[in-house]
């Protein structure tokens, strides 16, 4: 290790009573899958609708039913695994995760233990300082989700729904290749952006189409791993932070105490934000894995992958490296517009024919504070991507200045009206016109004789006339000439 | 009418269409015969109404030309299939009241060929039995008797109020299922032919699931001829079921052709077991004699891996029964003991909901697939069966068909085995052919000593059961047998 890269190393570390404590981390994120079917039943996965609305026999564990595997959503995992740039298992195979639960009426959920579909990948985390980090992927596979038990529709009973039993989940499984929250949340953040630009599950985690379990240990640095606790429940990637930071000090509060950190399965709470003992390993289930019997083998074949290879659209690591290359953006800017797919097509548009890099800080700037502001997705831009290329078309021949430019903008996101009408009608063309800008300069400083005597004796005292001019001309000249015309007249060049 | 339930189930059928008699006719005949063979307890539902409106309909397409190749034949239905509007039981307590509101894959093409239901017969509690024993139903019983002491006897199972209702003429043929035995064990007891089509061959959707890797439905029939015509409805590749091999359904009856000339028969040395009746052992060596007889060349074959397969089997199937189970906790459809909370309920549920019997598999088979004895188990079991598989593709590159006795003794009476390894040893020459996923047919051959029905049984290459037809034929011909029980019940 650099110096460099040890100075980063140790500023990850936490410091403890005792010393520094490393926290390691691993993420298993569980994607919805995209798709109109359930992974075995044909129902169909669409989010809400009332209880048990879409629950077919299998669904439901009816006596006799078979599970029918969905091509679709092992088409979705192989895209995604190969977004992951992962290794594509031709081989895997289902087995059965057996235990009781009334939301989950087989007995036993239908997964991929010993041989997922796809195997180890890797994902890379852009850090705002520059600093980028690999995470290993482990492995991704095909589950079934459960249903939802509903306590609070009858006071003595509780109920059951089966809307959701069945429905196609991924589960991706990362190395334990985190050692901070900021990297965790680069990292969820990232494989959210991977699975919606193959929209291969909508990335959605207030719906719950997507979850993180976090397996979180501590150690002192050098030494080998610690004893893990697996957070789950939380959803949203602000508390991922908490629960890190949470759970991180607590187990480092117990070792430096002289305790043993208790292997087990803890519940984040996002009121009091912190995590709780849900159960013990001894408590653990014994799934009892063994291969469905009810389902052959998932074998596919290197030229159907091939092909859904070739398909795949460009990827954010890509699209940023083209950012860079061909935009000239910085890799900082790159990587901000390539993490969404919509930003990213928003931005491609607005800059079609116009300078890159302004359209770069109008989108990144002045478009999404104001979406920020009235809390709208990129897709529901009042401004259109090409108005907005319009108005940088506007600034860049000199028909509007760019302090002028962020007026017509605003009244862009207010009106929808096309930025050379907003100019048009409300006689915002930028004064050009060397003749007229001189006569307000002249006015100026006739009317100002303290300043232009300060102006001889101090040059910098010019700005205070530029102002003035500007002010008079209601932002209208063009402050290049106006800059000009004020020099040319104290004699400054 | 009587004589109606005397035919074939062929003969029905050529009879109905020359209009000799109407379904109508025959249903009657067959529901009369039900009626009055309380005794069998061969049914745990009987379905007249049912069975009067589908013979109506069949009469009405009888006329009009366009009857299907079962049309107007009663059959009864093992009550493994879900049958869409009819109680479905299993012959568990746990499926009380459970009416499906769905046709299995098998039952809806029978139907859909013109077949007409009498009922729902009982079988061991979730096809898991050699006696019928386990149903909570009660025991079916055979309508064959041992001539030294008159005993009623077991009718095999786990398919055994099939096998009663066929043996004693309630119903032209039914459906069974066979996961270690189930259609031939309980043929072999009651003098009818049953047969195990290879794995894949029938659909499984909709049938009450046992052990998934090894159930497979197929037909119980008087004749040979019966059970090709039966098996021609039964089979064919189902969408539902991905475990179901898309091949064209050939026409099994037309394979019968009784020639079975240069045809190379296998004798499997390692089913020389010890202690075999001699009555068993005599009978197989006339079944040699048969088949050379009719020109087939018999010669020794070597299956060294069929000492595993009854252990093997008793770990894979109770493992995936364990979990196939698991979906029968008073939540959704069935018995449901309440309970101070959830467990408990879960708890009184299946325990109330399943017999000993049943508890015994789910036990056997939740351990042998925990934590730290999974691989000594299971998948030990699983090598196991891939040596048995191997075992038979090296014999069938020598042979054609394998002749084996079905069992290795005549029916015995209830109570009479009582310890479980004894039972499942009634199993032994069956269960390799399912652990192997192979076809296996069972043909009534002669009696035995105590004058009772015994089976000789032909097992065939996968997706072969043309060629078994053959044989079987050959065989059914040359045994003559035509002893029948006295009709004690009525």
């Amino acid at each position: 290790m650099n110096e460099a890269a040890q100075a980063e190393a140790k500023s990850k570390l936490i410091h403890g009573a005792t010393g520094d404590w490393e926290v390691v981390i691993g993420i298993e994120t569980h994607a919805q899958v995209t798709s109109n079917a359930k992974l075995f039943s044909g129902a169909s996965a669409a989010f809400g609708g009332e209880p048990n609305d879409h629950v077919s026999l299998v669904d439901a564990a009816m006596p006799g039913m078979l599970p029918v595997i969905n091509s679709y959503a092992v088409e979705q995992a192989v895209r995604t695994g190969l977004g992951l740039k992962a290794r594509i298992n031709l081989h895997s195979v289902f087995d059965r995760k057996n235990y009781f639960y009334p939301d989950l009426p087989q007995g036993y959920q239908i997964s991929q233990f010993q041989q997922p579909v796809v195997g180890e990948g890797v994902v890379v985390l852009d850090m705002p300082d520059g600093e980028t980090i690999d995470v290993g992927i482990e492995r991704l596979h095909l589950e079934q989700d459960a249903g939802k038990s509903v306590h609070d529709r009858l006071p003595e009973q509780s109920c059951v729904d089966l809307n959701r039993s069945g429905v196609a989940l991924m589960e991706i499984v990362s190395k334990p290749d985190m050692r901070s929250a900021d990297e965790v949340k680069a990292y969820v953040g990232k494989i959210r952006a991977i699975v919606r630009y193959l929209g291969t599950c909508d990335g959605n985690m207030e719906e719950g189409s997507m979850r993180a379990d976090i397996n979180v240990s501590v150690r002192r640095p050098g030494e080998p791993l610690g004893t893990r606790c697996e957070i789950k429940n939380v959803n949203s990637i602000r508390f991922m932070g908490q629960a890190i930071e949470f759970e991180a000090r607590r187990q480092i509060d117990i070792l430096e105490d002289g305790g043993e950190i208790v292997q087990e399965t803890r519940l984040f709470d996002p009121r009091k934000g912190e995590t709780r003992s849900m159960r013990s390993k001894e408590e653990a289930h014994d799934y009892r894995y063994f291969p469905d019997p009810d389902l052959l083998p998932l074998d596919l074949t290197q030229e159907w992958v091939d092909a859904l290879a070739a398909d795949l659209p460009e990827l954010p690591d890509e699209k940023k490296a083209r950012f860079v290359g061909d935009y000239g953006l910085s890799v900082y800017d790159a990587g901000v517009l390539a993490a969404d797919r919509a930003a990213a097509g928003y931005f491609e548009t607005a800059a079609r024919g116009h300078d890159a890099k302004i359209a770069a800080n109008w989108v990144m700037g002045e478009l999404f504070a104001a979406l920020n502001k009235r809390d709208l997705e990129i897709e529901a831009s009042p401004v259109a991507p090409e108005a907005l290329g319009e108005l940088i078309g506007l600034i860049s021949d000199g028909t509007i200045s760019g302090r002028i430019a962020k007026d017509v903008f605003d009244i862009m996101i207010d009106t929808g009206d096309a930025p050379a009408k907003i100019v048009e009608d409300r006689g915002l063309k930028q004064v050009t016109d060397t003749g007229a800008i001189e006569k307000i300069v002249d006015e100026i400083i006739a009317a100002n004789p303290d300043q232009a005597a300060e102006v001889k004796e101090r040059p910098k005292a010019l700005g205070w006339f530029v102002g003035q001019v500007m002010k008079a001309s209601q932002g209208k000249a063009n402050p290049q000439a106006v800059n000009e015309i004020l020099r040319a007249k104290f004699d400054l060049n | 009418m009587a004589e109606l339930t005397e035919l074939s189930l062929a003969d029905a059928r050529d009879g109905l269409k020359r209009r000799d008699f109407s379904a109508l006719e025959l249903a009657r005949a067959h529901l009369d015969a039900v009626s009055a063979a309380g005794d069998l307890n061969a049914f745990v539902t009987q379905t007249d109404e049912h069975a009067l409106k589908m013979a109506e309909a069949s009469d009405a397409r009888l006329a009009d030309g366009s009857a299907g190749p079962l049309e107007g034949i009663p059959l009864a239905i093992k009550d493994l299939f879900c049958t869409e509007g009819i109680l479905t039981t299993a012959s568990s307590h746990i499926l009380d009241g459970f009416v499906p509101t769905y046709e299995s894959t098998v039952t809806a093409q029978l139907w859909r060929d013109g077949a007409v239901l009498v009922g729902k017969t009982g079988c061991d509690e979730f096809a898991m039995g050699s006696s019928n024993e386990t149903s909570y139903y009660g025991p079916v019983i055979n309508p064959w008797r041992r001539k030294s002491d008159g005993a009623k006897l077991v009718p095999g199972g786990s398919s055994g109020g099939s096998a009663s209702a066929v043996a004693g003429r309630l119903a032209m043929g039914a459906t069974a299922t066979d996961t270690g035995g189930s259609i031939r064990q309980p043929a072999a007891f009651t003098g009818t032919v049953g047969l195990k089509p290879t794995y894949g061959r029938c659909s499984r959707w909709g049938i009450v699931a046992f052990a998934s890797s090894l159930d497979q439905a197929g037909p119980l029939t008087r004749t040979v001829r019966d059970s090709a015509i039966m098996l021609g409805s039964m089979a064919g590749h189902d969408p539902k079921d991905t475990t179901s091999i898309d091949t064209p359904v050939p026409d099994y009856e037309a394979a019968m052709t009784g020639d079975i000339r240069g045809m190379r028969i296998g004798i499997p040395k390692e089913y020389r077991v010890d202690n075999m009746p001699e009555d068993v052992d005599a009978l197989w060596q006339k079944g040699v004699e048969w088949l050379k007889a009719a020109g087939a060349e018999i010669q020794e074959v070597s299956l060294p891996h069929t000492k595993y397969a009854l252990p093997a089997y008793y770990i894979v199937a109770p493992a995936e029964a364990s979990s196939n189970l698991a979906r029968y906790d008073g939540v959704r459809y069935g018995l449901r003991v309440p309970g101070e909370d959830l467990i408990d309920m879960y708890e009184n549920t299946r325990a109330a909901g399943f017999g000993p019997e049943v508890k015994r598999r789910v036990l056997i088979g939740t351990y042998v697939l925990s934590a730290g004895y999974y691989d000594a188990y299971y998948i030990k079991a699983q090598r196991v069966r891939t040596l048995i598989k191997r075992d038979f593709e090296q014999a069938f590159e020598a042979v054609d068909m394998i002749l084996t006795p079905t069992t290795p003794n005549a029916a015995f009476a209830p109570g009479e085995i009582t310890d479980p390894v004894t039972m499942y040893l009634n199993d032994i020459f069956t269960v390799t052919v399912n652990m192997a996923g192979l076809p296996g047919i069972s043909v009534p051959a002669g009696l035995s000593a105590d004058g009772l029905p015994l089976g000789l049984q032909l097992i065939g290459k996968a997706f072969d059961e043309e060629t078994l037809f053959r044989g079987a034929g050959v065989l059914e011909e040359a045994a003559g047998f035509d002893a029948r029980p006295d009709h004690w019940w009525a």
